[in-house]
C-alpha cells in the first residue's frame, strides 16, 4: 500500500472526528421532560381520551378533528364516556392546556419536531 | 408552512403509504377511537344557503359596520394598500357591481352608490373547479368553503373567480401595521391566516355550525332589521324565498353562469 501510514492515520482521525460529537455527549442524555398541567387540567381529571391515548395518539385525534372539522363541517366531539366537546385547538385544548411552553413546547423541542400550528392558531397568553 | 420540497415528497410518500393502511393501523391499535368522533352532533341543517341584501336600505354607515364586525371576528387586517388588500367583506360602486348592466344615463345616486360585496358562494364555483389541491370546495349546504391547511397558495381560484372575491396573503398577515391594526388579532377564538395562502368569506361557517347568523348579518340586524337576510333557498318557506318572491332582484355577472347565491334589492 502506498503511503498506507498516511492513509491509516487520515482514517483514524476522520473516524475520530465523525465520532466525536457522540463521546462528547455520552452520558449526558437530557431528561426528557414531564408535561405540566395547569389548575385547571387537574381538576378535569380526564381530557377528551384516555390519557394513554393522548400521550401516544394526540397528534392523530387532532389530525382527525381538523379534517372532521374544516371538510365535514363536524364540529362537536362524543367522548367515550358521552360528555360532548366542541372541536377546537385553540378553544377548546388550549383552554385547559393555557401553558404551552411547558405543556407543548419543552416535549417537542426534546424530540425535534416543530409543528406549524401556531403560524394561524392563536397561543394562549402565558405568564412565563 | 415551513416543509421544503424534500420534507415534502417524503410527507406525501409516508401518507400514501399510511392512505393505503392508515384506518386499518387505527382500527388495531386503539380500536373504537375513530367511531366515538363520527358520532357527533349535527349541524344546523340547510341545503342552500344565501343572502339578500337589500340596498335601498342599506347606507355606507351600516355598510362599514357590517365590514368592521365581520373583519374583527375573523382577524381581517387591515394592510393599508389596496394591492395587498384582504378582502372578505367590501364595497365598490355600481359600475363595478354589476358591469353588464350599466349604461350612460343611470341616475347620479345609483351610478355613486356603493354597494357590499362578498363570495358569492355559487352553485357553479369555477373557483373550487380550478383548485388543484381541493383546498377551496362547495361544502353539502352550499358554502364554498377554504381548508388553509391544505392551500398551497398557487392563486389559481382568484384567477377563476370572476367577482374578485379572493385574496392572497402576500405577508404575515400578523406582521400587518400596528397603527392600523392597534388590537390585531381581535378575535382570540378565531385563527389567523399566514403568508402564501388565499382566503375569503366562508358564509360564517363556524356560526351556522352553532346556529348563529352570520357576522354581517348579526351587524346589520342590530340596526336595521330584513336589510341582510340569511336563509336556506332550497327552503320555500324561509325568509329569503320570501323576499325573492316579493321584491325583483339581481345578482352580479349572471351571464357566466356561475349561478351566485347572494341576491340584491336595488
Amino acid at each position: 500500500m502506498y503511503d498506507g501510514g498516511k492513509i491509516i492515520i487520515g482514517l483514524i482521525v476522520g473516524v475520530g472526528l465523525l465520532l466525536s460529537p457522540f463521546i462528547y455527549d455520552a452520558g449526558k442524555a437530557a431528561k426528557a421532560p414531564d408535561p405540566e398541567l395547569t389548575a385547571k387540567a387537574k381538576e378535569a381529571k380526564e381530557c377528551v381520551a384516555e390519557t394513554s391515548y393522548m400521550k401516544s395518539s394526540h397528534m392523530h385525534l387532532l389530525d382527525e378533528w381538523r379534517h372532521t372539522v374544516v371538510r365535514d363541517g363536524e364540529r362537536y366531539y362524543k367522548a367515550k364516556n358521552g360528555k360532548v366537546y366542541y372541536k377546537s385547538l385553540q378553544t377548546t385544548c388550549l383552554d385547559c392546556h393555557s401553558n404551552k411552553s411547558k405543556f407543548c413546547d419543552q416535549c417537542h423541542d426534546y424530540v425535534g419536531i416543530d409543528p406549524y400550528c401556531w403560524t394561524c392558531h392563536i397561543e394562549p397568553k402565558e405568564n412565563k | 408552512m415551513g416543509v421544503d420540497r424534500r420534507g415534502f415528497l417524503k410527507i406525501a410518500g409516508i401518507s400514501a403509504l399510511l392512505g393505503l393502511g392508515g384506518k386499518t393501523a387505527i382500527d388495531f391499535l386503539a380500536p373504537g377511537d375513530l367511531e366515538a368522533s363520527m358520532d357527533a352532533v349535527p349541524l344546523t341543517e340547510g341545503n342552500r344557503w344565501a343572502m339578500v341584501i337589500d340596498m335601498q336600505k342599506m347606507d355606507e354607515e351600516m355598510m362599514d359596520k357590517c365590514i368592521e364586525a365581520c373583519h374583527s371576528e375573523h382577524n381581517v387586517p387591515d394592510l393599508g394598500n389596496p394591492k395587498d388588500e384582504v378582502k372578505w367583506l367590501f364595497k365598490e360602486e355600481y359600475e363595478h357591481t354589476f358591469p353588464g348592466q350599466k349604461h350612460d344615463y343611470i341616475g347620479d345616486e345609483v351610478k355613486h352608490k356603493n354597494f357590499l360585496l362578498l363570495c358569492n358562494h355559487c352553485s357553479n364555483p369555477p373557483c373550487c373547479r380550478v383548485c388543484p389541491t381541493k383546498a377551496t370546495w362547495q361544502r353539502k349546504d352550499g358554502v364554498v368553503m377554504m381548508d388553509q391547511h391544505r392551500c398551497i397558495g398557487c392563486r389559481f381560484c382568484m384567477a377563476a373567480c370572476p367577482f374578485g372575491a379572493r385574496s392572497f396573503n402576500w405577508g404575515d398577515p400578523r406582521k400587518a401595521p400596528k397603527e392600523l391594526n392597534p388590537d390585531f388579532p381581535t378575535n382570540q377564538d378565531y385563527p389567523t391566516r399566514e403568508k402564501g395562502v388565499v382566503e375569503k368569506c366562508t358564509f360564517c361557517a363556524e356560526r351556522i355550525a352553532k346556529g348563529q347568523l352570520p357576522a354581517c348579518v348579526e351587524a346589520a340586524n342590530e340596526i336595521k332589521e330584513n336589510v341582510l337576510t340569511f336563509g336556506d333557498l332550497a327552503d320555500p318557506d324561509s325568509g329569503v324565498r320570501a323576499i325573492l318572491r316579493k321584491h325583483y332582484t339581481i345578482r352580479r355577472k349572471p351571464e357566466l353562469g356561475t349561478e351566485p347565491n347572494i341576491f340584491y334589492i336595488v
